[in-house]
């Protein structure tokens, strides 16, 4: 199992580095996001107020985790899938897409972040409780966000719409602890203050990452 | 944790168990079902007669409104409860596919979706009346808004498939990933966002503080039982009138 899942995990980050146009496709979306929010921003002089630093950064964010996790299964074509199928369990294949979309939107969400704060400023208060309140959501995003696709791909058609219809309502609880969160780690308080909603995302993580194991299998089947 | 909370968790958690058990068996009925029937006409009639009618405790602002009790709260555990069956029906279908599951799972949500909608226009009505706004940005409120997203999502995803068993099979999978984020959404999330407007955040029965004789207890679990039962009726009869539509695409 371990080894199916280290190989496809293999597998997609070399696909990932041959098809330099996808990534790079990803990173000029950030950027460019994040420039036009500057752009719009400095209409008015400069760095826009907390509450809009935070909710700007979780939109971006949101919807480069959209287009990041979109094309994971969508990419394959069904010939492709039967082939897997015959290779290796269901469950490796999601565990290694989660793994893979994990590392991916973590890597995104601190480019983004750097981005964000070379261009719009750095109002955060507690640094490493905003960091890991961040990649506790690019993980967060990628297990939720996986199993969405998977589901999407399988509609054909218009994938990346729907999987925006299927995703966001999903996602909502877990976007509502993940801005309280940062909100907290803007305003600099108490880490007590955030204790509960960390766990709460926690739980939630493992909760989405569990169903997305055992559902996964039923999704591949067909 | 006292230990009448326990007993009152044990309770509710016994009543869902055996609402979920027992909504299948009603919804799957073949025979008429007078007496459950019957006593839901009893129960909604008059239970709606007797909300209208009872002495309510006199309170500031809210007034008699609160009325709105046996109308509004009975309409969520009733959605509550046909999303749990409905939950059930898609796990039964993935264990053992059949087309006949499918449709039981489709109609079930259906009417969750349908007591759901008229959770939101009572409570938006009450919230009017009470809070001043027909929305406010309340986390509860926004929970609700956005359980019904889920499903409004679920019913485009249906729509999306050309193919029956494909369409049966994902949805089925679906239908279990939304019940989830639904739960933290309704249950959790409310309860972790600090004060609200709305009533019960903290503790479990939110009215139970102005009920001091006991006499809308008595009244609001007949009342809920009847919506709930109402709820069971009105996917019995969509998920034949689906059966018998999918029989007559056959022939």
């Amino acid at each position: 199992m371990l080894r199916e899942i280290t190989t496809l995990l293999a597998k997609d980050f070399r696909l990932e580095w041959r098809q330099k146009s996808a990534l790079g496709g990803l990173l000029l979306y950030v950027g460019s996001t994040v420039f036009v929010c500057f752009l719009s921003f400095s209409l008015r002089g400069g760095q826009p107020p907390a509450p809009a630093w935070n909710a700007l950064l979780w939109v971006i964010l949101l919807f480069a985790a959209i287009n990041a996790v979109a094309k994971g299964f969508m990419q394959e074509s069904p010939g492709q899938r039967l082939y897997y199928y015959t290779l290796v369990r269901p469950q490796a294949i999601i565990l290694a897409k989660m793994l893979y979309n994990a590392l991916l939107l973590m890597a995104v969400a601190l480019l983004g972040l750097f981005l964000y704060t070379v261009f719009l400023g750095n109002p955060i208060q507690d640094a490493p409780l905003f960091v890991a309140n961040l990649l506790l959501g690019a993980v967060g995003f990628a297990t939720t966000l996986t199993l969405v696709s998977g589901i999407a791909a399988k509609a054909g058609g218009n994938g990346a719409t729907l999987m925006a219809v299927l995703g966001f309502p999903v996602m909502v609880p877990m976007l509502l602890l993940l801005i309280k969160v940062s909100k907290n780690a803007l305003d600099g308080l108490d880490r007590s203050v955030s204790d509960q909603s960390l766990l709460t995302l926690l739980a939630l993580n493992m909760l989405v990452g569990a169903l997305s194991y055992v559902l996964f299998p039923y999704l591949w089947r067909g | 944790m006292t230990n009448a909370k326990i007993i009152g968790s044990v309770l509710g958690l016994l009543f869902t168990v055996l609402g979920v058990w027992g909504g299948q068996r009603l919804i799957e009925q073949r025979s008429a079902g007078w007496f459950w029937k019957a006593l839901t006409v009893l129960l909604l009639v008059g239970g709606s007669a007797a909300g209208f009618l009872i002495s309510v405790p006199p309170l500031p602002i809210v007034n008699e409104s609160i009325r709105n009790l046996f109308f509004h709260v009975p309409m969520w555990f009733s959605m509550i409860m046909v999303l749990m069956v409905s939950v059930w029906y898609s796990i039964q279908y993935l264990r053992n596919p059949s087309a006949r599951l499918d449709i039981l799972a489709h109609e079930s949500a259906k009417t969750g979706i349908v007591l759901g909608l008229l959770g939101l226009a009572t409570g938006s009505l009450w919230a009017k009346f009470t809070w001043g706004a027909w929305w406010t940005p309340d986390p509860r409120l926004n929970g609700a808004a956005v359980a019904m997203l889920i499903y409004g999502a679920y019913l485009v995803l249906r729509g999306s498939f050309r193919d029956d068993q494909q369409r049966a099979r994902v949805s089925a999978i679906y239908n279990i990933f939304a019940f989830a984020a639904v739960v933290p959404l309704l249950f959790i999330l409310p309860r972790l966002s600090g004060p609200s407007l709305h009533p019960g955040q903290t503790g479990n029965p939110g009215f139970s503080q102005y009920d001091l004789d006991d006499t809308m207890r008595k009244l609001f679990y007949p009342v809920v039982i009847g919506w709930i039962l109402f709820a069971f009726w009105l996917t019995q009869v969509s998920s034949r009138f689906a059966f018998l539509q999918s029989k007559y695409d056959e022939n």
